[in-house]
């Protein structure tokens, strides 16, 4: 039951690790960018201001990537400690 | 037979895709025999809404995980795409590029919040709340903190976020109808809602899924097809997501010609605005970049505490599915987001460019005036010309357009066939339809679920619960269509009051219960409590009483109020009361190993 606990524990910290390194991404892309909107778009990117890319395009991209990214990331946490489901559970 | 329709999604799917195809093709051939442009609309409209109708009555049933959560069978990728169309409402289809034409810059915080909510949704909620095996919001809050009062206080600001937002939606359903078949608002609002209830009462939650997949097809292409369109005549390309930065500097140079923001409109007309805000011009004092970051922020953790979206996320096979699905539901809200800014530029250039033939400002008003698409759109008053200065040339603050106008009159603006005009149609009323589907079933279910079952009779049978279930969805509705009937708000004010009510009430109670574990009943009671209430009474002060609003944060952005309050009543009284008992603290255990099947039996 204590190992059962530890592993709990263990793979419960290395969860938080993860889920904090992607909101701190997260409040990159979300916020602190576009902070910077005007200085950005001295910039230009694809022929776009920098600035306007990012709220209109470049942030949201970054979202899609960070969540696929953390999709895997977790998977693989998960099954280091054993705790992921079965593969057949899925469809 | 329920497996080999899972099975043949893909084959299902795509054959309908390919038959919508066909008959976009088959409607170009009759515009091109001389049908009426009325006619198109309607079969478009009413083409797509019998394949919805048809889903929804195919996938009926009468078990209650089928009615609940679709058997928690839907595989992630489409799921994603169910939830895509349950996400994208009208605002997002006929406001958003509209909004983004007349705010500019600042409108794109609706971009950055509506899309980057889904990490929190992802990293915060989704996955636990599918691992607890709840079948609606109200039932998570009910089962962790334990308690009638918690779970009446998650139903009730679920109802008025969740019916704030259906009213907009049976609005947006009710104007197109309007437009497309030719009939009064009045009649378009109940028409739309038996669309919309037709899908849902027979099957809840698996004829929802079905069909809003279904509808994400139909949106999908009918938002990005006339946008390639308009970008390959105008010669940018078949992807105009990635080449209109050229555009958006063109259109810089335009307004400036134009003096778009120095010429302000003399004259008002409701619901009407002319153009003052330049497309790229993000504010350089504190309180601008305060308030854009403020309003991602409300629209941010509405997302992650909206019950009709986390709600989607039961019903994958498994913890890991769900939280797949989320990147496939940003993926495909991606495709539609990243090019309404597109949209937005383009129209812009078509009418303020005075070297095409679409340019229309700077034109005398006469000419202006003898347009087709002027007076068809004028003639709904969606638009008006009016000559405030008495020169005889349009200037740009004598245009006055609605915000929808954008999406919906582009294809004519742009000089497209009337064909893509009915997609356009098509697609608004895919959009509103999937959303008010979504929206009436998650405050259906919370009434039958959490308030009939588990409040007032627990005893009651499988077949009384789906009875019930269906008779409130009606009663819901009605009611829904009744209040959008008096037209009380804009389409976008209500959209995001109800972000603003759902992250004020829910956002840290979910949050909490999953990630501290000493979060208690009275803590959470206290955090529902205060947010909705603190929120709601700033929404009343700022915008019904006339109050001055402090720190720049208006009625759009009441969540920042209601959050705070929420998240330090939750704490101060979770901590001066006792801790949860031994088990509650096993459940949150449980809720955060994915392996081991879910917290609630299947069947509760």
């Amino acid at each position: 039951m204590a190992t059962a606990d530890s592993n709990h524990e263990a793979h419960w910290q290395r969860t938080k690790g993860l889920t904090t390194t992607v909101l701190v991404i997260w409040f990159i892309f979300a916020f602190v960018v576009h902070w910077f909107a005007p200085q950005l778009n001295e910039f230009s990117i694809l022929g776009f201001p920098l600035g306007f890319y990012m709220a209109g395009q470049g942030s949201l991209f970054a979202f899609v990537v960070i969540i696929f990214w953390f999709a895997r990331a977790q998977n693989r946490i998960d099954e280091e400690f054993g705790v992921a489901e079965d593969a057949d559970d899925d469809e | 037979m329920k497996g080999d329709f899972i099975q043949n999604l893909g084959k299902i799917y795509g054959l309908y895709t390919g038959g919508f195809l066909l008959f976009i093709i088959l409607m170009a051939i009759l515009e091109q025999a001389g049908v009426s442009p009325d006619t198109i609309g309607y079969l478009f409209v009413g083409f797509t809404i019998g394949i919805y109708a048809l889903i929804g009555v195919l996938s009926r049933t009468m078990a209650t995980d089928q009615y609940y959560v679709a058997g928690r069978q839907v595989p992630a990728l489409y799921n994603g795409m169910a939830t895509a169309a349950d996400w994208m409402s009208g605002a997002s289809f006929v406001a958003m590029a509209g909004g983004i034409y007349f705010g500019g810059y600042g409108y794109m915080a609706f971009l950055v919040g509506w899309t980057g909510g889904y990490v929190l949704v992802a990293s915060l909620m989704a996955p636990y709340l599918r691992k607890f095996g709840c079948y609606t919001v109200p039932d998570f809050i009910g089962t962790r903190y334990g308690g009638n009062f918690a779970r009446l206080c998650a139903v009730i600001v679920l109802v008025v976020a969740s019916f704030t937002y259906v009213t907009a939606q049976i609005n947006a359903t009710g104007t197109v109808a309007a437009r497309a078949l030719q009939i009064p608002f009045g009649v378009g609002v109940w028409f739309g809602l038996a669309g919309i209830l037709v899908c849902s009462m027979l099957g809840g939650m698996r004829a929802v899924t079905w069909t809003q997949v279904a509808q994400y097809i139909v949106l999908i292409i009918a938002y990005v097809v006339p946008v390639v369109w308009m970008s390959n005549k105008s010669g940018f390309g078949l992807i105009p997501q990635l080449s209109y930065g050229d555009a958006v500097q063109r259109v810089q140079e335009l307004e400036a010609l134009h003096q778009v923001g120095v010429l302000k409109p003399t004259e008002t007309f409701a619901g009407l605005s002319a153009l003052v805000n330049p497309i790229n011009a993000p504010g350089e004092t504190f309180m601008d970049k305060w308030k854009f970051a403020t309003l991602v922020l409300c629209m941010m953790c509405g997302t992650a505490s909206l019950p009709h979206v986390l709600m989607r996320y039961f019903t994958t096979p498994s913890v890991r599915a769900a939280r797949i699905s989320v990147g496939w539901s940003i993926l495909f809200i991606f495709f539609l987001y990243f090019t309404a800014p597109a949209l937005a530029t383009f129209t812009k250039l078509s009418l303020l460019d005075p070297n095409l033939a679409t340019g229309i400002i700077g034109k005398s008003i006469t000419e202006v005036n003898a347009l087709e698409w002027i007076q068809k759109w004028a003639a709904v008053d969606f638009l008006r010309v009016s000559d405030s200065n008495g020169d005889g040339i349009l200037q740009i603050n004598e245009l006055f357009m609605r915000s929808g106008i954008v999406v919906l009159a582009t294809p004519e603006i742009a000089g497209l066939p009337y064909v893509i005009s009915g997609l356009v149609a098509a697609g608004g009323m895919a959009a509103a339809m999937s959303t008010a589907d979504g929206l009436l079933l998650a405050i259906a279910n919370a009434l039958s679920h959490d308030l009939y079952y588990k409040i007032i009779d627990p005893q009651a049978e499988t077949k009384t619960r789906l009875i019930v279930a269906r008779i409130l969805l009606l009663g819901v509705g009605a009611a829904g269509a009744f209040v959008a009937s008096l037209k009380l708000t804009s389409i976008l004010g209500a959209v995001a009051w109800a972000f603003d009510f759902a992250c004020s009430g829910l956002f840290f109670p979910l949050v909490l219960g999953i990630w501290w574990k000493r979060a208690n009943r009275q803590g959470a009671i206290a955090g529902m409590i205060g947010g909705f209430v603190s929120g709601s009474a700033y929404l009343y002060y700022v915008h019904f009483a006339g109050g001055e609003p402090w720190m720049g944060i208006d009625h759009l952005r009441f969540g920042i109020i209601g959050m705070p309050v929420s998240l330090i009543a939750m704490i101060v009284v979770s901590l001066m009361t006792e801790e949860p008992d031994e088990e509650t603290q096993a459940m949150v255990d449980a809720v955060r190993t994915p392996r081991g099947g879910t917290v609630l039996a299947s069947n509760h």
